[in-house]
């Protein structure tokens, strides 16, 4: 298994292990996408049952949803980056990139959890409505991915600093980055079918 | 699959075009002059173009020894995602379950 060293591919790529470990994480990147799919099922059917409460366009603010997408999208891309280097065997700029990942998704996620508490002020709970039980599901699943993401990220670092750039920690690193730019695809379908679509009526 | 060249081009592109895309999105979500349906015809059409930018320019689906069997995998998520939600939203808004 892992003794077959390929050194003309990227480390991640070198071992049949990492090759079996990052096929096996876009098969769980499709059951992921199938999850996100119920949920966007869920908020499809019961999306315009407001109860007699508040509505997509008296509650969504398009500045503060328009920030979180401009941080979402630019960790996705950054976090890229950090890929990019880790290809040229560049710790120092791994590092940097997916340190300024990270900080860009605890961004989105501030003014994410502001948000909501913003929304709870104004009344608009998870038992005000049909709209908004399914609206906040959607939007918790994703924001707890986000919050999974970066306590798995700040753990990588920590073992990356510990043991350098290996095919194993390599592998790792990959892995993470297919899981972050995931959960940008995922937002950019919230941003367009739940906040935009909200907005438009 | 290795990168040969020093800087990170596709990932750039991809950035550039995503940002594009997303003012654009919003640009026909709240302030073009067309009915409900054509907008989120439109925007839904831009997110499909911004996923598929994320997979390919940033994740790069196709690349490794099992690039075709991520492709087809994704292919087939998008798919029952696509069965889930409009299957859903169409079964529980017709027919019977209006009433």
């Amino acid at each position: 298994m892992s003794a077959n060293v390929n050194h003309s591919l990227p480390l991640e790529y070198q071992t049949e292990q990492n090759r079996l470990n990052i096929l096996g994480f876009w098969i769980f990147l499709g059951a992921e996408i199938v999850l996100f799919a119920t949920l966007f099922a869920v908020y499809g059917v019961l999306g315009h049952r407001y109860a007699g409460g508040p509505t997509p366009s008296d509650i969504f603010k398009l500045n503060d949803v328009l920030i979180e997408t401009l941080l979402l999208l630019t960790s996705s891309f950054t976090c890229g980056l950090a890929v990019f280097f880790m290809r040229q065997r560049d710790m120092k700029k791994l590092l940097i990139w997916f340190i300024i990942t990270l900080l860009l998704g605890a961004g989105f996620l501030f003014m994410e959890i502001r948000e909501f508490i913003h929304y709870v002020h104004e009344g608009a709970t998870m038992q005000t409505s049909a709209f908004l039980s399914s609206f906040f599901v959607l939007l918790g699943t994703h924001g707890a991915h986000v919050t999974f993401g970066i306590i798995w990220a700040i753990m990588l670092i920590i073992q990356l600093l510990q043991r350098g750039l290996t095919p194993m920690t390599a592998r790792k690193m990959f892995i993470i980055s297919l899981y972050w730019h995931f959960l940008d695809v995922v937002w950019i379908f919230i941003f367009t079918f739940v906040y935009l679509k909200g907005m438009v009526g | 699959m290795e990168h040969k060249s020093k800087y990170p081009v596709s990932h750039v592109v991809g950035f550039f075009f995503s940002l594009i895309l997303t003012f654009v999105a919003v640009f026909v979500a709240l302030k073009m002059n067309v009915s409900y349906t054509i907008v989120m015809w439109i925007i839904g059409s831009l997110a499909v173009v911004q996923a598929g930018l994320q997979l390919f320019m940033f994740m790069h689906v196709t690349e490794g020894e099992d690039g075709k069997t991520n492709v087809i995998n994704m292919a087939y998520a998008v798919f029952v995602a696509i069965v889930i939600v409009a299957g859903s939203i169409w079964v529980l808004t017709s027919g019977h379950a209006a009433h």
